[in-house]
């Protein structure tokens, strides 16, 4: 299939490695989306045919401690040095992280050992010491969500459920939500920038969905890390997530689609919580809008079971859009064990 | 470090120059930044006070509420005309208030304790930030009745969604060797995060004794749930 005409300067273009990956895991991912991360590697060894090296030596890059400010700059630093070390040691030199926030880390700290040398030979002593290792700087730095886009038009031509209507044929109205550590920190390392991204809606106009530009698209989700992981804080993080919510209710949107892990479980969460607390729900007709991660946006439009993607960890029901589409599946599996056994007991999911 | 001025100080960390290049004062930051919209803080007046260089003015930033109000977004990196970073400068001035032992004295700042016991507890523990029992129902009732059903289920729902939970070898949310956890805790001894961890918690037990608390669960307990 075609790749569309781009619309953004070739300055908001980001390399992007097109084979022999390095994947580093998501801590919010896999606490909240498994099946996401099951599926990116499905997708990419099944579908694409691409090689990567899934570790199980790695670690939390540290990320959410640092921005905690529990873990010191030095440490994060020497951490994602062992990341590059295993990488290494694998034989591989295309790093890809799973994690919206790991990824700025990465760039933020191979920028600062650019700029400042002396630092990078100061993590390298750490490392050494500590450990006894040593690394290679990857050759090239990728979010998950790149790799899917390079191979939106790939997933196009397998795609089985477009991102269309059924009933109207009119595409499916998607906002998308890109995750502030993608391209706010260094724009020229995601896809269309900060300004202009172009990944999570290049995905979604290539499988057959239209895009909304609403007002606060760039605005954060609201985790603010300490603002949330503190209960006395969590006002903070509800607020920005509100205001979003508001700013694409006019536009009625099917679905949201986000781009970092822990995007995706604030904005299914926090309609959850304002539907509760105030009876207010901003999709269309007072329902709420279902949130996905593009690796289950991908799934789904490859044809994958909705229950194997993990559709059943949301509060927000998906069932709403898988409708629309056509997308069948079978309510009995969505609660049951692989074996068919039922897990627990039914707890429904926030459909109005 | 005693004797030294709080503004030289600061700018023995390597972000301080990443973070500041003479503000010009424009505001842009503040007027995009979430934590600039729902709460007294304000980016512009930040690196403000941060340029003047003055002592005490430092000192009472160090003190107060007012650092430990961003949410770490970095929007105002993306929108700064002179490549400023608020954000970046937030994490050079709690480092210092931790490290001064002057975080204690605002209630937001207090929340360290209960932030580096779980993170620290949970990545040297087991490698991750955050793992499925940490996220306990109780003190997150806006995970919902999702979150309920699968926390009463971790092992059969994690097997589930094809996850490798608390098991040897790849995949998700699976056990970190000991081997790896070593290496991980040899880095932190090596690159101040233990002392830094250590500064946060004798701090904490010293205020925790000023304010009549004798157990340091309670402590906890409080300050989480911004009682203290």
């Amino acid at each position: 299939m075609k790749e569309p005409i781009y619309t953004v300067s070739r300055d908001y273009r980001k390399e992007i490695a097109d084979d022999k990956y390095y994947y580093a895991r998501s801590c919010i991912r896999q606490n909240f989306f498994p099946g996401s991360e099951v599926t990116f590697l499905r997708v990419l060894k099944e579908n694409l045919g691409r090689d990567i090296w899934d570790d199980p030596h790695h670690t939390t890059c540290t990320g959410i401690g640092y921005h905690s400010d529990v873990v010191p700059f030095n440490t994060i630093q020497t951490v994602i040095a062992r990341q590059f070390s295993l990488m290494t040691e694998n034989g591989y030199e295309n790093f890809v992280a799973s994690c919206v926030t790991s990824f700025g880390m990465y760039i933020e700290i191979t920028e600062t050992w650019k700029h400042h040398p002396e630092q990078l030979e100061q993590i390298r002593e750490y490392l050494k010491k500590a450990t006894d290792r040593e690394f290679m700087i990857p050759k090239n730095i990728a979010h998950t969500s790149d790799i899917v886009y390079k191979f939106r038009m790939r997933i196009a031509e397998q795609m089985k459920y477009p991102l269309v209507n059924r009933r109207t044929g009119q595409p499916l109205k998607i906002v998308d939500h890109i995750g502030c550590h993608y391209a706010k920190m260094f724009p020229d390392k995601g896809e269309g920038g900060a300004e202009f991204t172009q990944v999570l809606q290049g995905m979604i106009k290539a499988w057959g969905g239209a895009t909304v530009d609403y007002p606060e698209r760039r605005h954060c989700c609201g985790f603010g890390f300490r603002q949330y992981l503190v209960q006395a804080n969590r006002g903070y993080s509800v607020s920005n997530s509100k205001k979003k919510f508001e700013s694409m209710q006019p536009y009625e949107p099917d679905a949201i689609l986000t781009n970092c892990p822990g995007c995706a479980m604030f904005l299914d969460r926090w309609q959850f919580v304002i539907s509760e607390m105030h009876g207010v729900r901003y999709g269309k007709d007072n329902t709420t809008i279902p949130v996905f991660t593009y690796e289950e946006m991908a799934g789904l439009v490859l044809g994958y079971d909705p229950w194997d993607l993990g559709l059943q960890m949301h509060q927000i029901d998906p069932r709403p859009f898988l409708d629309k589409i056509g997308i069948p599946y079978d309510n009995d599996r969505m609660y049951k064990t692989k074996t068919g056994k039922m897990i627990g007991e039914y707890t429904p999911q926030q459909t109005r | 470090m005693n004797n030294m001025k709080l503004s030289e100080i600061l700018k023995q960390d390597i972000r301080y120059k990443e973070a500041l290049n003479a503000c010009m004062n424009c505001g842009i930051c503040t007027s995009v930044c979430p934590a600039a919209e729902f709460s007294d803080y304000d980016p512009r007046i930040l690196l403000n006070i941060v340029q003047t260089e003055d002592d005490a003015e430092l000192e009472k930033l160090l003190k107060s509420d007012f650092i430990w109000l961003c949410g770490q977004c970095m929007s105002c990196k993306t929108r700064c005309p002179r490549n400023n970073v608020p954000g970046l400068m937030i994490n050079v001035l709690r480092r210092y208030s931790q490290e001064l032992g002057y975080f204690t004295e605002s209630k937001r700042g207090r929340q360290q304790y209960a932030l580096n016991k779980v993170l620290n507890g949970n990545i040297l523990g087991e490698g991750y930030c955050i793992v499925p029992e940490s996220v306990k129902p109780d003190l997150h009732p806006e995970q919902g009745p999702v979150w309920e059903w699968i926390y009463r289920n971790l092992p059969e729902f994690y097997d589930r969604m094809g996850a490798n939970l608390h098991k040897p070898g790849a995949g998700v949310l699976r056990k970190i060797d000991d081997k790896d956890l070593d290496e991980i805790r040899r880095i932190f001894e090596e690159t101040g995060a233990m002392e830094l961890q250590d500064a946060i918690n004798k701090f904490s037990e010293q205020k925790a004794e000023d304010l009549g608390y004798d157990d340091m669960n309670q402590y906890f307990v409080d300050i989480f749930k911004g009682n203290v």
